[in-house]
């Protein structure tokens, strides 16, 4: 095991505690929200496809990587997008005409 | 200090802002924030990201590729009706997936070529591509049952679990050949073929996962592929050896599980019962029987005008949607009649099962589209107790959620399952297309009972009426 790999597991151990703490009430009423709003942010992984996208020389390679960030870049800008039409959509108090 | 020497900073500066993107998206008033803020952490970490000397080579590849997956993620973000929404979820999140497989076969091949390959790193590899691959596979078929595309029943045959479990094992014998040559360094195992190999046993693995769980399951299997492409994502963070994968994959990670266990918990079922027991093979003969058949008790089918009139001299009135609703996009007309019920001073309010729908929270986000308060929106502990005191009860689409059999009949299969006290209110009108079993295959016996009465019809064009009739009388 290298110290890169020993810090790289305690961030992820802490993460799996921050995560657990700051997600443990949610209201049913924002879970499509909540869901798909995490579903946003792991298209962090557009950042790792972009790290790789021409890591291998060659038709295959780039054809892979291309695909990598198309899919990380959907998955990123779609859930965003998806996700604040949703919440625009929850509002507290009624937005009723006058009768 | 150069600019490459600020990516780590902006990365920082992402994992910050996703926190508390997610922590704004567990109360009403922060979310839109949370999301926001969220958003521009991302930015923030794509924009560092073309500082990178890993990227300088593949500028243009990496442009073209976020241009189509920019429009492709916009545009369909942006025409999607509320009711798809599950299955859009289900493709953004198998883009995901999808990603992180790519990323790690991509980092394996440039590592096995450096000659770097370590026991490490290759773990985390073969679980990025497996767990990747695993919800991309699975997130294309739960987008095919939810679209329609794919049976939405439960799709199985003899043998299955057989199939299912030879298939994960040669993922796993596999992906352990590569890893001990890695770490042995054995430099004439054919790495790459292995790896094609183990993509596809692993996406052929996610088919055979989803293929078996019926409509009704879905909550559950959306919110878990969810937390699989979390997980994915922070293991291609151990490969990259990158910090920000790894946070933020994890917190998706975490509140995909959190999810996965509140919606097993709602259907009284372990998340192992949910993927591979036999729920829809359920002897339906033998639990009617169970249930004392129906005894001479018949249903009662009422109009729409005596269901106006029943609601209309209502004081409180709780609504039940189902995925009845959804399908029939009654969300609107439901506004309308809960208007028009209100007009007339009754109070009008929803009760949300958790499971009720195909994601977790379905019906808040229909209902919000149709601007229904969240606060007439109730939790089921919160409403339950208010069933007796209701005058009616309108039960639109839904079906196992509302089927006291869970209370009160231990040879049912939804036994112990949480559900709506319905048959507790004073009336209680079911709309409903026929008297088809739901996704459990069961009689519901709520259906039975004397104070019952059945409103045959598309939840839509039901409501309709129900709303005519009201408008007549008025």
């Amino acid at each position: 095991m290298t110290t890169e790999t020993i810090v790289a597991a305690y961030v992820f151990i802490l993460a799996v505690f921050v995560g657990f703490e700051v997600i443990s009430k949610v209201p049913s009423t924002l879970h499509t929200p909540l869901m798909s709003g995490a579903n946003a942010i792991h298209g962090i992984v557009i950042v790792g496809s972009m790290l790789v996208a021409t890591a291998i020389p060659g038709p295959i390679g780039t054809a892979l990587g291309f695909i990598a960030v198309v899919l990380g870049t959907a998955n990123v800008v779609g859930g965003f997008v998806v996700t604040d039409r949703m919440l625009a959509m929850f509002k507290q108090r009624p937005t009723r005409k006058p009768q | 200090m150069t600019v490459e020497t600020l990516i780590p900073v902006a990365y920082l500066i992402a994992a910050i802002t996703f926190i508390l993107g997610l922590k704004g998206l567990s109360s009403p008033t922060t979310a839109v924030q949370g999301n926001r803020i969220a958003a521009g952490g991302m930015l923030i970490a794509v924009i560092a990201t073309f500082f990178a000397k890993e990227v300088q080579g593949g500028i243009p590849v990496i442009l073209a590729g976020i241009a189509v997956g920019g429009v492709a993620g916009f545009a369909g973000a942006r025409m999607v009706k509320m009711t798809a929404m599950p299955q859009m979820v289900a493709l953004f999140n198998g883009a995901g997936g999808g990603a992180a497989a790519l990323v790690s076969i991509l980092e394996f091949a440039r590592q096995r070529e450096a000659g770097v390959l370590e026991f490490g790193p290759t773990l985390a590899t073969l679980l990025a591509l497996i767990i990747g691959a695993v919800s991309f596979s699975g997130s294309a078929i739960a987008f095919g049952k939810l679209q329609g595309i794919v049976t939405p029943k439960a799709f199985r045959y003899a043998g299955q679990q057989l199939v299912t479990g030879g298939i994960a094992a040669a993922t796993v014998l596999l992906s352990l050949v590569l890893l001990a040559s890695a770490f042995f360094g054995a430099a004439d195992v054919p790495g790459m073929l292995l790896i094609a190999v183990i993509t596809l046993l692993a996406l052929a693995f996610g088919v055979a996962l989803v293929m078996p769980i019926g409509g009704a399951d879905m909550p559950v299997v959306i919110s878990l592929l969810n937390a699989y492409t979390g997980l994915a994502v922070a293991m291609a963070g151990f490969t990259l050896n990158n910090q920000l994968l790894i946070v933020a994959g994890t917190l998706v990670g975490a509140s995909g599980t959190i999810l996965t266990r509140l919606m097993s918990k709602a259907m009284n079922r372990s998340l192992g019962n949910v993927l591979f027991g036999a729920f829809g093979a359920a002897p339906a003969g033998g639990v009617t029987t169970a249930a004392g058949g129906d005894d001479g008790r018949s249903i009662r089918s009422i109009s729409a005008e005596d269901a106006a009139i029943l609601l209309g001299y209502a004081q409180n009135v709780i609504v039940v949607p189902g995925y009845g609703l959804a399908v029939a996009q009654a969300q609107h007309n439901v506004r309308e009649l809960a208007d028009l019920l209100e007009s007339r001073g009754i109070n009008v309010r929803y009760a949300i099962h958790p499971v009720a729908g195909r994601m977790p929270g379905h019906m808040n986000v229909l209902l919000a589209e149709a601007n229904v308060p969240y606060d007439k929106l109730f939790d089921m502990e919160q409403i339950n107790p208010e069933f007796p005191r209701a005058d009616v009860a309108l039960v639109i689409g839904a079906n196992d959620v509302t089927n006291p059999a869970a209370r009160s009949n231990p040879g049912s299969p939804i036994y112990g399952m949480p559900i709506l006290d319905v048959d507790k209110a004073q009336n209680v009108i079911v709309i409903k297309r026929s008297m088809k079993p739901g996704f459990a295959g069961i009689d519901n016996d709520l259906y039975l009972d004397p104070k019952t009465a059945m409103l045959f019809g598309d939840a839509k064009e039901a409501v309709g009426r129900v709303v005519q009739e009201l408008k007549k009388a008025a």
